[in-house]
């Protein structure tokens, strides 16, 4: 079958700067998709050189079989692309600006989709609006919709819910989820790791232009199962053998984490605290989450 | 179906959106010189023997405000996308470089040209000019705007900053257009200015288009032509092979 988006050694060079070395993974049809990785670390360079506003120095791009570079003009017709930069064109309204995308993509009556894509938004009443009078989210919203005018196999979001309030986000990931349920291949980068973690069936993590880890999303979270005991401690020193487990805060806020496996291993923890004299003020077990996984081993790599 | 029509299309509304300041502003301050320098000169200033200062001067006036708007249609266009990052509209849909050429440069030739009817318009009122060859009138005005057109998207795509492009227009646009025989024949230049006048291609498109009116020029209108369309061809040159190789659009 081919690939929705095949990355293939990917090398995207500023001057001297290594911005992508080397990258390479594919993205199967239907998939829903994360990207995480700190800022910097090449997510929106290689959205970009997906999208082909972008020149990889070395490698190649296929979106749907077709080389974004060669076959340009179908990989693009394949894709839909959500810039994460909030831009608009100052002299349209939002269905003028529907219309001119559409018809970039060679659609010159498509005007029962947008109102269907405006509906799943909740843009209807702006539909006649120019693009100056919206707010942020709004604006946001008519990004998402440009990106799904030509009805792309294929859709990137680069960020869609950087600084939209929840009720959008909830439209948002509705309408979303509905088009993968339908056979929409989603890449999605996000800054709200519990969205990449509800929603995303495989995850891969990018730093430094390299990526770093690329797994289902369940087994990921199950790589570092358990999760961790965090206490606040007052009376007397923490034991030598607990000590010696504990690990400090990021940043350090005078709180004992002791990571445990299993839920057997908290017993014989607060004994040891009880036969020690440690009195707890405060405590509490936490689960690991996508949150937690990305810290790791985005550390783990800086080690 | 290609998205050349649509982006087109775009182009034209862009600026029609806005006629005050693009089209009907050009043409009263062309027809301000056109008042002060008819006024100023006729009668004292002859350019070619037998032709009344105002019918040497309209022509003339008239294709400096149509390569000035041709310039400043493509090249702000593409500038403000740029700056404002709306750019990207243009760059994921499947537009093809001849899409994208067509539409800047064609819109452009648009705006020029409705500019350049808006002056004819308004001197109708203070005389008719002559039309002795329009068909080679015609063919340098589209040719003029085409070239102009083009060196619009040729500093839209280069320029980074609106800085940038307001040297290119005072600095190269201005001069050229101004300095090209539009209130004065070459020949009353000194020899070198007129030498120098000769380097000038805006000078063929003014010299040939002023033949279209009156019918005498200061170059024969065959060779002003062979120069206009090589000019046009060598911008396209650049133009096209720019937005073939992506040149600081994608990066």
């Amino acid at each position: 079958m081919t690939a929705a988006i095949e990355i293939h050694n990917v090398v995207k060079r500023y001057g001297g700067f290594e911005a992508l070395r080397g990258i390479s993974f594919s993205v199967q049809p239907g998939e829903f998709f994360g990207l995480l990785g700190p800022n910097g670390a090449g997510k929106t360079t290689l959205i970009s050189t997906i999208a082909g506003i972008t020149r990889a120095t070395s490698g190649q791009v296929r979106v749907m079989g077709h080389d974004v570079v060669t076959d340009y003009q179908a990989a693009r017709r394949a894709l839909g692309v959500v810039p994460q930069e909030l831009v608009f064109d100052p002299f349209f309204s939002v269905r003028e600006t529907l219309r001119i995308t559409s018809g970039y993509y060679g659609l010159h009556r498509n005007d029962a989709w947008i109102d269907e894509i405006l509906a799943n938004l909740d843009l209807t009443t702006k539909a006649d609006a120019n693009m100056r009078s919206l707010s942020g989210g709004m604006k946001r919203r008519v990004l998402v919709a440009q990106a799904l005018v030509h009805r792309p196999p294929v859709i990137v979001l680069d960020e869609p819910t950087a600084g939209v309030d929840v009720e959008l986000r909830q439209t948002l990931w509705n309408f979303i989820r509905r088009l993968n349920r339908e056979g929409h291949t989603i890449v999605l980068t996000t800054h709200y790791l519990e969205e990449a973690q509800e929603l995303c069936g495989r995850i891969a993590m990018l730093k430094n232009g390299q990526v770093v880890t690329l797994e289902e999303t369940s087994q990921l979270i199950g790589r570092f199962k358990g999760g961790t005991l965090v206490f606040k401690l007052s009376g007397a020193p923490l034991p030598a053998d607990l000590a010696a487990r504990s690990q400090p805060g990021h940043p350090p806020d005078g709180r004992v984490r002791i990571a445990v496996g299993r839920y057997d291993e908290v017993e014989p923890i607060l004994a040891a605290l009880r036969v020690a004299g440690c009195v707890i003020d405060e405590m509490e077990m936490t689960h690991t989450d996508l949150e937690e996984v990305f810290l790791r081993i985005m550390r783990q790599e800086a080690a | 179906m290609s998205g050349f029509s649509t982006l087109f299309r775009k182009e034209i509304l862009r600026f029609w959106k806005v006629v005050y300041q693009t089209v009907a502003g050009p043409v009263i301050s062309t027809v301000l010189y056109l008042l002060v320098f008819s006024n100023a000169l006729q009668g004292r200033v002859e350019a070619f023997p037998g032709v009344a200062y105002t019918t040497f001067l309209v022509p003339g006036l008239v294709m400096m405000a149509m390569q000035q708007n041709s310039f400043a249609n493509a090249s702000s266009s593409l500038i403000q996308s740029k700056v404002t990052g709306n750019v990207v509209f243009i760059l994921l849909p499947p537009l093809s470089v001849r899409d994208l050429f067509g539409a800047y440069v064609g819109a452009a030739m648009v705006r020029g040209l409705a500019v350049g009817l808006g002056v004819l318009a308004v001197t109708l009122f203070f005389s008719i000019p002559r039309f002795v060859a329009p068909l080679w009138a015609l063919a340098f005005g589209l040719l003029g705007c085409a070239i102009l057109g083009t060196m619009g998207l040729l500093a839209g795509i280069w320029a980074e900053k609106f800085d940038q492009m307001a040297a290119v227009q005072s600095f190269v646009i201005a001069p050229a257009t101004f300095l090209a025989g539009v209130f004065y024949s070459v020949h009353s230049l000194p020899p070198f200015w007129q030498a120098v006048s000769h380097l000038n291609p805006f000078f063929y498109i003014v010299d040939g288009f002023r033949y279209g009116f009156v019918g005498v020029s200061d170059v024969p209108p065959l060779v002003s032509l062979a120069v206009v369309c090589a000019t046009l061809a060598a911008v396209s040159t650049v133009a096209l092979s720019m937005l073939k190789t992506g040149y600081k659009l994608r990066h």
